[in-house]
């Protein structure tokens, strides 16, 4: 469970978040919509301890992610992300990608460590990939390396940054379906997205961020389908 | 006034002079392996914003403007009659190491500061997230680009330090040019043997060239910075 109190983040003067109070359960989808620049990345950053907070806590299972002695190292093993520049390493082999933090991060041997890359990367469909550069695949085949090479750690949870804003439209599809099928598969997830289709059909929940701060939060069909805050069906009005 | 060529005694001479080019080699190598520590080191104290850490900042900055603004051999000489001066009586095998080593550490600092920032700072990210510490996220994922961004800048200072090695010659090390200038002024053929020196200056870097072109296929085929 990743529970998050009362959250303050600030860069100098900016006060991006301001006070956000969630929790995720085990198993839960979170969709966390919102219009650019109200913090729903930065909340991602400061749940794995890519970025320091300025108040508030965050507990992943119990453990308080910024606290003084927190083995950060070892937390992040069990918070998958997925960025949306997705960030493959380029000097890697697809497999290498993948097989590389198993290796030295879990300590697993090479034989072994590969054979977890290759289930992982045949399971979102670049099976067929293994000893190509990333620089030869596609968009759309980048990032589900990505996701690969995030779940080949065995984490519990998976965070996705916006993981299609980047993509050309036509490879969309090829991500989201592979972030639904993880959610079928029971995957606890929180994923910042624009794509409303997405939110509405896969989540368990659904959170609207505006101004660094939880403006909505509900099940996806009460959001969608009856919004209560003015914020909300305007934002809304503006998306869909 | 004879004005015909005679080649003959510097063909004779050719075992010695090959013998000095691998000194030459031997100086830029070493030279270039010093200044490869020595300008990560200093590439690094630059970016430093500590303000415990400005005295190294400091040295760092007046380390690569004097190295990038003075002539090479004004460096050398510096180590040489400079110390001298002092009392600091260093070979000449060893005033040209200093020299280099200083000349090629303040260049590749530049170079290495540069590589550096070719490396999108989400790679680093991308590495910690998945659990990697921070060294091994430097080694593994950050270097290994690095290393190709500033490829062709070392080739470079490479074989810039063979060309340099060639100031031995003023503070008396027989490297590939002062063995030519030995030979020569023994036997007034000056220009055949600085002609010949030039041959062997030319095919040794022009070896070296080709083997980091060869390295630089083998290293970083198939794949293209991020």
């Amino acid at each position: 469970m990743i529970q998050i109190e009362n959250l303050h983040k600030k860069f100098g003067a900016l006060e991006v978040l301001r006070g956000i109070d969630l929790a995720v359960n085990k198993g839960e989808v979170l969709s966390i919509i919102g219009a650019s620049g109200s913090g729903k990345s930065t909340l991602l950053y400061c749940i794995n301890g890519l970025e320091p907070i300025s108040e508030g806590r965050v507990l992943v299972d119990g453990v308080d992610v910024h606290a003084r002695g927190t083995d950060l190292n070892r937390l992040r093993q069990r918070l998958g992300m997925v960025f949306q520049q997705w960030n493959s390493f380029p000097h890697l082999t697809v497999l290498e990608n993948v097989a590389l933090a198993p290796r030295i991060v879990r300590g697993l041997p090479r034989a072994k460590a590969e054979e977890v890359a290759r289930r992982q990367l045949e399971h979102v469909g670049l099976g067929d990939k293994l000893a190509q550069y990333p620089a030869a695949l596609s968009g759309g085949q980048q990032q589900r390396l990505a996701i690969a090479r995030a779940l080949a750690m065995e984490p519990e949870y998976m965070l996705f940054d916006e993981a299609t804003s980047a993509l050309d439209p036509e490879l969309v599809g090829e991500v989201l379906d592979t972030m639904r099928m993880l959610a079928a598969e029971g995957m606890t997830m929180i994923c910042v997205t624009h794509e409303m289709g997405f939110a509405r059909e896969v989540s368990d929940r659904v959170a609207f961020f505006h101004q660094g701060r939880i403006e909505e939060i509900g099940r996806p069909e009460e959001m969608f389908g009856k919004p209560r805050s003015p914020k909300l069906k305007r934002f809304l009005a503006k998306v869909l | 006034m004879n004005s015909n060529f005679h080649w003959r005694p510097v063909l004779r001479a050719l075992p010695d002079l090959i013998q000095a080019a691998f000194v030459t080699l031997e100086v830029a190598a070493l030279s270039m392996l010093i200044g490869v520590v020595l300008g990560l080191a200093l590439a690094m104290a630059r970016d430093f914003t500590a303000p415990a850490a400005a005295p190294a900042r400091w040295l760092a900055v007046a380390w690569v403007a004097l190295a990038r603004n003075t002539p090479a051999l004004f460096q050398l000489y510096f180590f040489g009659f400079g110390l001298g001066a002092w009392g600091i009586n260093m070979s000449p095998l060893a005033i040209v190491l200093a020299g280099l080593s200083f000349n090629n550490a303040g260049y590749l600092a530049e170079t290495f500061r540069g590589g550096f920032r070719a490396v999108p700072a989400a790679q680093m990210r991308a590495a910690l997230s998945l659990g990697m510490t921070r060294m091994q996220a430097m080694t593994r994922i950050v270097v290994p680009q690095v290393l190709r961004a500033v490829w062709h800048p070392l080739t470079n200072q490479m074989v810039w330090a063979v060309l340099m090695s060639s100031l031995g010659m003023l503070v008396g090390l027989h490297e590939l040019a002062g063995e030519t200038q030995a030979q020569a002024s023994r036997t007034f053929r000056i220009f055949e043997y600085f002609a010949v020196a030039a041959v062997i200056y030319y095919v040794v870097v022009k070896l070296l060239v080709l083997g980091a072109r060869l390295m630089a296929w083998r290293l970083f085929r198939g794949w293209s910075p991020a």
